[in-house]
């Protein structure tokens, strides 16, 4: 390492930043050597938050990875679910139905927010903008409480199956969106007039960070950081999977890498996410139950039918279940989970009231039963909310997976933070930091 | 099944040619190294036991495509046959570690590689399939009445810039 100044028989020192530090949001320990308030150097320790999820995985069978998935990048759980539940189904072999494909792209868009709003709100609460933080808190609030609806959930979600998704969207998903996606341009633009233009802000987040386009592509970045140096690479676009194709939406860039352009990118993101989803609600085509409404039983009067014989019956109601099984009937399964019935969860009504049914629910749940994938070996990446988000998975004929591995996003860009780090003030490290958007559980595991 | 282009064509390489190989491929116009991990076969009674996997991407920095992708598979044991990839990859550096750390794989020019996620206390390797995943391990820190010299302090030392 060359520094500029002439040795003058200086002394650095060595300053321990982490693993718990309240400017630092995650578990990670920065050892920074110090000459003055210049970096010289840096280590990163990570690790702090590991748990083990791809050991635990090979324990597991194909479904029972979905839950765990949820602990990767949990400001952003439902796009990791899609992302495993796709490799999963690519080895598998799985077309998941038109209508299930949406919804997975509506999930994923607005858990892309959620990351891009905790994100933001976080480094510019680090910066003294305490209000955004508030504002945009406010805003993930209430795509949480949709999310809520929609999985039973706000952040273990566990949304996706093998071969689809837990169920159909909840009753007046479309309205309820369109009146949040109101509130959360309003947070948008009234953060964008808080920040884009405040000296405090613009002093601390130009010109730091920076990093250049070659050692972005050396580093193997991608996302938003990759994005904010100007490379318009976009797994979505690249490799359209799901329904992307057909989305008409942008890809903003930045144009001088540095923690301001990457502030920008998310928030003209957020912007393009808001658009797939309301693409995706007009495009979205309708469920079976939209065809021919039916009477509702609770789940419980249907079994007691079952008993009895009366199995013909049956088909004219539709079964109520408990709130976080909404969605899994007779009238929506059809539209959202593959028909492959060696892979995919009968309804609930068929599990309720028929032999067949509890027969065919019961061989996938059981250990050493379920779903069993041919030998095989596969990768398949998504683009989550910090980048290139992959599962390696290998199958060995069995019922859940012999390796899973996860490519985490987070980790290309912190394995660069020491060389963008080396030379810039110890007050930069908050905002370029903040701007990796470093998610323990991602990149821990 | 066919191949997708995510995933790229594989190629089986011998260990010891691995950096050979990628160095040809970087030459080659694969310029970003979007992943490498490893799977342990030994259940299988595969040997070498270990498969380690590069997985390259052409990409065109300007405006973004991902040109093809390649897998580059090789297979090796206990002994320290691969070369490291830090010279073409800067960020092959925390890979490595990683795959040390959960295979117990080392590097020929690596021999004071550390570990990546887990301490270095830790005994073990913990993603080998012979690794019980109930397996407990020895306590550290105050409680074994060892503060001084503690390894994960190490790095405390101001080596990092080698002044």
């Amino acid at each position: 390492m060359t520094t500029a100044t002439p040795d003058l028989g200086r002394k650095t020192y060595m300053l321990n930043m982490g693993p718990q530090h309240p400017a630092m949001h995650g578990v990670i320990r920065l050892v920074l050597e110090l000459e003055g308030e210049i970096i010289r150097g840096v280590d990163c320790e990570i690790g702090y938050l590991h748990r083990a999820f791809e050991k635990h995985a090979e324990t597991e069978t194909w479904n029972n990875v979905v839950p765990w998935t949820d602990r990767l990048n949990y400001v952003s759980p439902l796009i990791n679910n899609v992302g495993y539940a796709l490799a999963v189904e690519k080895l598998a072999g799985i077309e998941v139905p038109e209508r299930g494909q949406y919804i997975r792209v509506i999930a994923c868009e607005i858990s892309r927010i959620t990351d891009h709003l905790t994100c933001i709100g976080a480094s510019a609460m680090e910066l003294g903008s305490f209000t955004v933080f508030l504002y945009m808190i406010k805003a993930r609030e209430f795509l949480y409480q949709l999310v809520d609806q929609l999985t039973g959930a706000r952040i273990t979600t566990a949304f996706t199956r093998v071969g689809g998704v837990k169920g159909d969207l909840p009753a007046d998903f479309a309205e309820k969106f369109a009146a949040i996606a109101v509130k959360i341009r309003e947070v948008v633009s009234e953060s964008d007039k808080l920040l884009t233009k405040n000296r405090i802000f613009v002093d601390r987040v130009a010109g730091t960070g920076v990093i250049k386009k070659d050692d972005a592509v050396a580093y193997g970045i991608t996302g938003p950081f990759l994005r904010s140096t100007g490379i318009p690479y976009d797994v979505r676009r690249a490799h359209p999977y799901l329904v992307y194709d057909r989305f008409d939406f942008e890809i903003p860039v930045g144009s001088t890498g540095d923690n301001f352009d990457r502030y920008l990118c998310r928030m003209a993101e957020i912007e393009q996410s808001l658009r797939i989803i309301e693409q995706a609600l007009q495009q979205i085509p309708a469920g079976k139950h939209s065809l021919e409404p039916k009477e509702i039983k609770y789940a419980y009067e249907l079994e007691d039918m079952g008993k009895r014989g009366d199995t013909e019956l049956i088909e004219k109601y539709t079964a109520k279940v408990d709130q976080t099984l909404e969605g899994m009937g007779n009238d929506t399964v059809g539209s959202v989970r593959a028909p492959n019935r060696w892979a995919t969860l009968p309804a609930k009504e068929q599990t309720y009231t028929n032999i067949e049914g509890l027969m065919n629910h019961f061989e996938l749940i059981m250990w050493s039963w379920g779903i069993k994938i041919p030998p095989s070996e596969g990768y398949f990446a998504v683009e989550g909310a910090n980048g290139e988000l992959g599962f390696h998975i290998v199958s060995d004929g069995g019922d859940g997976p012999y390796r899973v591995r996860c490519r985490p996003p987070c980790l290309s860009i912190m394995a660069a933070l020491p060389h963008l780090l080396k030379g810039a003030m110890i007050a930069d490290v908050i905002p370029t930091f903040g701007s990796v958007n470093m998610i323990a559980g991602e990149l821990d595991r | 099944m066919s191949v997708s282009p995510l995933q790229g064509e594989r190629r089986d390489v011998a260990a010891e040619r691995n950096h050979e190989e990628l160095a040809a491929l970087k030459a080659d116009g694969y310029n970003v190294l979007v992943d490498l991990t490893c799977v342990d076969y030994a259940p299988q009674g595969r040997t070498p036991r270990f498969d380690v996997i590069y997985r390259v991407m052409k990409f065109d920095a300007a405006d973004g495509r991902d040109l093809g992708r390649v897998e580059v598979h090789c297979a090796v044991g206990d002994a320290p046959v691969l070369r490291s990839a830090r010279d073409l990859w800067p960020v092959a550096d925390w890979l490595e570690r990683e795959v040390w750390d959960m295979f117990g794989v080392r590097f020929a020019d690596r021999p004071d590689i550390k570990r990546l996620l887990m301490y270095e206390e830790f005994v073990g390797h913990a993603l080998r399939k012979d690794y019980p995943i109930a397996k407990r391990q020895p306590l550290i820190g105050p409680k074994s009445g060892e503060k001084a010299n503690s390894p994960s302090f190490n790095i405390l030392k101001p080596t990092i810039t080698g002044e």
